[in-house]
């Protein structure tokens, strides 16, 4: 008896060092990266300094890196892709939790699944075969922004899909009971319910938009200096800049290249850490009611 | 289970078959990356080589210049392709010690347009505005004037160029920057501050498509793919004033007019000579002087002597253009510089 409770004690003690060997690894992880990354851009940072952030003229052969221009394409392009993909997403999840019957609702959550997992180039070559050519929408920030929207849909779907289902039969079934519609019911139980995660999914598929590179760099038209509110304009995101250009730089424009990654790399976390902190928030409210 | 072991024995089956692979090849391998420039020659030369010499595998990555000279600084292939010489802070940290250079080849980059007009031709200070934005127009003054007696439309020009770092944009800038001084304000590099209202495709194949789809294109392709896109390309006024249409023959009408170091270290931009073709880019094939590994070192000197002499028959086809002689035999001749080891390397 003694000895197979010593065993137990053994085999709890090694799971729970592995695991924390395992977690601890990926906080190194992280920590590394980002070590790693911000030495090798220190360079472009001390040369501009803010202004790495504040000018809009990438210029390598002057050495003058201003990133300004690809911010606001990351930035523009990922709202463009929330607009589209957010209502889209919203519909699909509710259909398939609120309104499809089961033998419809579940093919559809294995193809928006399926759907999650296409890989981005073939998303890109498609935007380019289709939506720049065929429909001759050009290169633009549109057509980078439909092509985000494409891709991040499963993601919000999915998301959605599960935080909508964690909606108490209770309250949906009380709210039909006092005489309410479907949509009636929608709008008072589901919605209220899973506000938080829905949030969350939105700014989780935010954080992919803005981190895509292949598909965004095929079809946004990588013009630089653009800084508008034009749709049809051409013009370029840090992951798609970075894609195209680290091939052939040397010295400090692959300094300027790594920056632009730790920029995006301290957006995309901030994106995520405020993401999960909202689902977080609602998953509590959700347990206290 | 039966799902896993499925897999299982796929996965042996795979690993049998790149085992055998490997054995088949006879041990030999050399692998090398870089210039995509040179990549279509290095395919049928690679090919080509193969017939001659069963017992060694030789495989190209391509990947771009920088790519190709980094991962021969880092030792992580045998030899680099590229259309560029090492820059002094690249050299600094090749880990396998002196390099050297070998010319393999010299490509006319062209310029390619879409409009109307059968034959245009061009000086490099129009093309240095019209690249800059600065002549927006087909029928602008300055167009005319480099093409007497002929009728341009009045479209607007839409310049392409390279989404993507290329040893392409370098040369290309390079020359006008050469050529055109007074007028050419962007300089030279493999990203360069195109104007904003310009167009950019991925690779030459991608600027080709862009031009090939649009009224009003112009943009410098690599001859090869402008070919293969079916454009017409322009004639480029040369250092002697003629109009010369992007030939292979014309690019080695440029390798004779060329100045070249003792390192085997040149540029065919803008070269001397009534036939050559100004926009003329060339390809090196870097290697360490010293090879530790037997095998390796003497399986790279028969591929280099392979490039140099049998390959250089093959360029014409693919629409590059051989070495001048003289070139030729000082490479062919540097190729005794290559120092390998005395002894085999244990494996």
């Amino acid at each position: 008896m003694i000895d197979l409770a010593g065993k137990r004690a053994y085999g709890d003690r090694a799971f729970r060092g592995t695991s924390a060997v395992a977690a601890a690894l990926v906080l190194l992880l992280l920590g590394l990266i980002a070590v790693t990354m911000t030495r090798r851009a220190l360079p472009v940072f001390l040369q501009m300094g803010g202004r790495f952030f504040t000018t809009t003229r990438w210029a390598p052969p002057d050495d003058l890196y201003g990133a300004l221009p690809f911010i606001w394409g990351t930035a523009f392009t990922a709202a463009i892709a929330i607009v589209i993909a957010v209502p889209i997403s919203l519909g699909v999840a509710l259909f398939m939790t609120q309104v499809a019957p089961p033998w419809l609702a579940r093919p559809l959550v294995y193809l928006v699944d399926l759907l999650a997992g296409v890989p981005s180039v073939v998303f890109g070559l498609w935007g380019v075969l289709v939506l720049s050519q065929h429909f001759n929408l050009g290169r633009s920030f549109l057509t980078a922004g439909i092509i985000l929207a494409i891709m991040i849909i499963p993601i919000i779907t999915s998301l959605a899909r599960e935080v909508i289902d964690t909606t108490p039969v209770g309250d949906k079934e009380g709210a039909l009971a006092m005489g309410a519609t479907r949509w009636e019911m929608i709008s008072a139980t589901v919605l209220p319910h899973s506000k938080g995660g829905l949030v969350g999914a939105v700014m989780l598929g935010l954080g992919r938009a803005m981190g895509e590179t292949i598909a965004a760099a095929l079809v946004i038209g990588s013009a630089l200096g653009q800084i508008t509110l034009d749709v049809f304009a051409p013009g370029n995101s840090m992951p798609a800049v970075i894609a195209n250009e680290w091939g052939e730089a040397q010295d400090l424009h692959k300094s300027a290249l790594i920056a632009l990654a730790v920029t995006l790399f301290v957006i995309t976390i901030a994106v995520n850490l405020l993401a999960t902190g909202i689902v977080q928030r609602s998953v509590k409210r959700g347990q206290g009611s | 289970m039966i799902k896993t072991s499925r897999i299982g024995l796929g996965l042996a089956l795979l690993g049998m078959a790149w085992l055998g692979a490997a054995s088949a090849a006879g041990g030999v391998t050399l692998n090398g990356s870089g210039s995509t420039l040179s990549k279509p020659f290095q395919e049928v030369a690679i090919d080509a080589f193969k017939k001659v010499h069963r017992d060694v595998t030789v495989n190209y990555g391509g990947g771009g210049s920088g790519k190709g000279r980094q991962d021969l600084a880092d030792m992580v292939v045998d030899f680099a392709g590229s259309d560029s010489p090492f820059k002094e802070s690249e050299l600094a940290r090749a880990k396998g010690g002196p390099i050297l250079y070998f010319p393999i080849l010299l490509s006319p980059i062209a310029v390619t347009y879409n409009v109307g007009v059968d034959k245009l031709q061009l000086s490099a200070p129009t093309l240095a505005k019209i690249f800059q934005r600065e002549i927006k127009k087909w029928n602008d003054p300055a167009i005319a004037a480099d093409n007497p007696g002929t009728k341009l439309p009045d479209t607007d020009i839409v310049v392409a160029h390279r989404a993507d770092g290329s040893g392409t944009t370098q040369n290309f800038t390079e020359y006008l920057t050469m050529a055109a001084k007074k007028d050419w304000k962007l300089k030279s590099g493999s990203t360069v501050e195109w104007p904003s209202d310009t167009q950019a495709g991925q690779g030459n194949a991608g600027v080709a498509q862009i031009v090939k789809s649009t009224k009003g294109a112009i943009a410098y392709v690599d001859l090869s793919d402008a070919k293969a896109s079916g454009l017409k390309f322009a004639t480029i006024k040369n250092r002697s004033g003629h109009f010369v249409e992007p030939t292979s023959a014309a690019a080695s009408a440029a390798g004779q007019g060329i100045e070249v170091k003792d390192n085997l270290i040149f540029s065919a931009l803008d070269a001397k000579g009534d036939k050559a073709y100004p926009i003329t880019a060339q390809t090196w094939v870097i290697v360490y002087a010293k090879q530790i590994d037997r095998a390796k070192g003497d399986a790279l000197k028969a591929y280099l002597t392979f490039l140099l002499k049998d390959g250089q028959a093959l360029l014409d086809e693919i629409d590059y253009a051989p070495l001048p002689r003289s070139l030729q035999d000082k490479a062919v001749k540097q190729i005794d510089k290559i120092r390998v080891a005395a002894h085999a390397s244990l494996p």
